[in-house]
């Protein structure tokens, strides 16, 4: 008995008429770059459905784990193969079933017998182990319709294979079907489920971050790099530009009054995030924003850092409860990253009471005594570049 | 002098010294720390937990401060974490003290416990294991190579029974870690490794974690993910990721343990204690009605290291629980010494403890006789 298999179910995917061939082999692609240490894999991709194979159980394991975080599967299922034996089947069935959650769950055996040589009938198998399985699990029910659990056998000429999970996939739509676009990580919670919720529509990030040493340490940048490092987790790498950005906040802080600082400094990033979308080719500006949230994040406030340019600024978290973005930082495992309590460059300049409702042409005005044309090019300039996932450089030979 | 006690501690290896002693003066600093030089302490142990990671096959590492440490917090933690779902737990008499007294403690805040019985050989009958299990068992800790005679526990067999029950699976690898490697089919859901017994430093050590859930038995600043609190130390982390990387098992073990059995088969008051199967680098052997101290001190005076049972036990004047628990003839039972190889044991070490240990046994039984 072994688990060497997946069957993938394929996500919205199925409904996408003649684009369908670019987006089977765009998931493959992207299950093959996000499995590239894995070189046993192997994977077939029907119309309908995708097989993964794999020989080796730590690799397995691995994708097993990792899988639920891949767009574009509905949800896939570990396949058990086994041999022949009626009786080997009985044990591989009872040990994939009793590694699920069976308190009150109702079961099911169905069987296909393409193999017309096995010689059992349907019946016969279903009725040994489904009873060897019941007999093992007393807190398990039986039913036809509609069981929790349905533990599905096929009988073919060379082995049988079996299997009863169906696991949860992530949905939506293979990463790149979507175009690329760049998103403003700040090292917050919500910024990081901003680009998830792209990623799963399938968009390409590049991600942009603010730098303000030494008002802003070491540990903050490192948290956005750690950011970016799970924001590449998902089947397709990403490229992170961090700007240096002392000098422009501290020109703001000189220029223009306190309570509009933040208003301006939101421009500034924003023209800078624009330069750098250029040059990337990314199309659209992403952002964590949700309305009401932070005195930045009111109408008024958008609309006047909003001005500063015509390229769409995606806002995927617009409508949500801070409690819902929470809930999916902890799912896709951005929050613990997110919650080290170390400041951004947002946060340290804040003062005591933002402009809820600034007025664009003021801002503009303020703005208006100092060139920042000259600043934010240079700014762009020295970005740092990393890409992600990170190549794990060993830095410690001499000592490990 | 010839040091054949390795099962007891290692002499630790120059290169694991040399690690610690430069982590300690460069990377001093506390890992936790916002500045630059805690973010380098921190990457060094990151690179060395990583290291132990790929060198064990675990996905989550915890430092601790040696096997004691690790085995009570995987006995003590993952009882505690899920009693919910049961308070029944499976060990070993044969275990060693810091499994079986966490498990007392437990006994006693009403968890219930079976302790496996085992055969002259220290093996325990899988029968024994399959009956007592029950739908509220919810660890099963037993060790891989015991540290007083040798016994290798049958982890695959284990592991595949288990594999059909929800109870964890603890190993305390102390014994075996670095000179046994675990292959795929053993791995338990829980895993103990004390640094100094394969050259590395004391007071180091790991619990290694696969899909268990824990709870910690020391609390305070939640570090290593809330399992165990206090400043992690980098230097030790480094060293213990050096040594584990430097050993390697090695064959010759089981040339040696050979010879030194059909020497000592030439005894006729000798009795090998360590069952045939047992771990090459262990060989414990029992002399008739002679305390084990007594042939300890005698080979001590012929300059040779050895050790009653195990370290643990050799102060207290009773016969080890290991040794009353394979019922080991009553004319042998207080006169057992265990030989112990590590990596800098050599074939020289062996040829000598041989002409030494005759000598030695000459001079006992010299003043018996008389």
């Amino acid at each position: 008995m072994k688990t060497n298999q997946i069957l993938i179910r394929y996500g919205e995917l199925s409904t996408k008429g003649r684009n369908r061939k670019a987006f089977i082999s765009r998931l493959r692609n992207n299950i093959q770059t996000l499995f590239a240490g894995t070189p046993t894999l192997r994977i077939k991709a029907e119309r309908d459905r995708m097989f993964l194979f794999c020989d080796d159980e730590q690799g397995m394991e691995d994708i097993v784990s990792r899988l639920p975080y891949v767009f574009g599967i509905q949800s896939f299922s570990p396949v058990t193969q086994t041999s022949l034996e009626l009786d080997e089947m009985k044990h591989t069935a009872l040990s994939i079933v009793s590694k699920m959650d069976t308190k009150d769950k109702s079961f099911k055996v169905s069987v296909k017998r393409p193999n017309k040589e096995f010689p059992y009938e349907k019946p016969e198998i279903m009725r040994t182990i489904g009873g060897y399985v019941l007999g093992n699990t007393p807190e398990l029910t039986v039913a036809m319709r509609n069981p929790d659990i349905d533990l599905s056998v096929e009988i073919r000429q060379d082995a049988a294979y079996m299997m009863a999970e169906t696991i949860q996939g992530a949905a939506g739509l293979p990463i790149g079907a979507g175009g690329r676009a760049l998103l403003m990580l700040s090292g917050g919670i919500d910024s990081p489920v901003a680009g998830y919720h792209m990623l799963k529509r399938g968009v390409r990030l590049e991600l942009i971050h603010f730098f303000s040493p030494p008002f802003t340490t070491e540990r903050a940048k490192e948290k956005v790099l750690d950011l970016a490092e799970k924001l590449s987790g998902f089947g397709s790498p990403v490229t992170l530009h961090i700007i240096p950005f002392t000098e422009i906040q501290q020109e703001v802080h000189k220029q223009v009054p306190d309570n509009i600082t933040m208003t301006s400094t939101r421009r500034m990033m924003m023209r800078i995030a624009d330069a750098v979308r250029a040059k990337t080719d990314a199309k659209a500006i992403i952002t964590g924003e949700s309305l009401g949230q932070v005195a930045s994040q009111t109408l008024e406030s958008l609309q006047a850092i909003n001005a500063v340019t015509n390229t769409p600024i995606l806002r995927p978290l617009i409508a949500q409860d801070k409690l819902e973005i929470i809930e999916t930082a902890q799912a896709i495992g951005t929050y613990d990253i997110s919650i080290r309590p170390y400041e951004d460059c947002c946060t340290i300049f804040t003062p005591a009471n933002p402009k809820t409702k600034p007025k664009t042409d003021k801002v503009e005005h303020y703005e208006s005594f100092v060139s920042f044309d000259e600043m934010i090019d240079r700014a762009v300039a020295e970005r740092e570049i990393i890409e992600f996932p990170r190549k794990k450089q060993q830095r410690f030979e001499d000592l490990l | 002098m010839i040091y054949l006690d390795n099962s007891a501690t290692t002499e630790p290896d120059p290169q694991v010294l040399e690690t610690y002693v430069k982590a300690s003066s460069r990377y001093f600093a506390n890992p936790a720390s916002l500045h630059r030089l805690g973010n380098e302490a921190e990457d060094l142990l990151e690179s060395a937990r990583s290291q132990i990671k790929g060198l064990l096959g675990y996905g989550r590492i915890i430092f601790t401060s040696g096997g004691t440490e690790a085995n009570n917090l995987a006995i003590r933690g993952a009882a505690h974490a899920n009693q919910e779902k049961g308070r029944h737990i499976i060990s070993c008499k044969t275990e060693h003290p810091s499994v079986l007294e966490p498990l007392k403690q437990l006994e006693k805040e009403g968890f219930e416990i079976t302790l496996l019985s085992v055969d002259r050989k220290g093996a325990i009958d899988l029968a024994d294991l399959q009956q007592a299990l029950r739908v509220d068992t919810i660890l099963v800790s037993l060790m891989q190579v015991n540290n007083e005679i040798g016994t290798i526990h049958p982890l695959a067999d284990i592991r595949r029974m288990l594999n059909n029950h929800r109870a964890l699976f603890h190993v305390d690898a102390v014994q075996g870690a670095g000179k046994l490697p675990l292959s795929e089919q053993e791995m338990p859901d829980l895993l103990t490794v004390s640094a100094h017994k394969f050259h590395g430093l004391k007071n180091s050590g790991v619990l290694a974690v696969h899909k268990a859930e824990l709870e910690p038995i020391l609390f305070g600043g939640g570090q290593e993910g809330g399992l165990r609190s206090g400043t992690v130390s980098v230097p030790n982390a480094a060293a213990l990721a050096k040594a584990l990387r430097l050993a390697t098992p090695n064959p010759d073990h089981l040339e040696w343990n050979a010879e030194l059995r059909s020497f000592f088969a030439g005894y006729k008051d000798i009795f090998i204690v360590s069952p045939s199967s047992a771990a090459p680098h262990i060989l414990a052997v029992a002399i008739k009605d002679v305390r084990g101290e007594t042939l300890v001190g005698a080979l001590q005076q012929e300059g040779v290291i050895v050790s009653t049972s195990s370290a643990c036990s050799s102060k207290n004047k009773q016969a080890s629980h290991v040794i009353e628990a394979i019922g080991l003839p009553r004319e042998y039972r207080d006169g057992t010494i265990r030989i112990s190889f590590g990596a800098m044991t050599t074939h020289e070490d062996i040829s000598e403890l041989k002409k030494r240990f005759h000598k030695a046994h000459q001079l006992i039984k010299g003043v018996e006789q008389s």
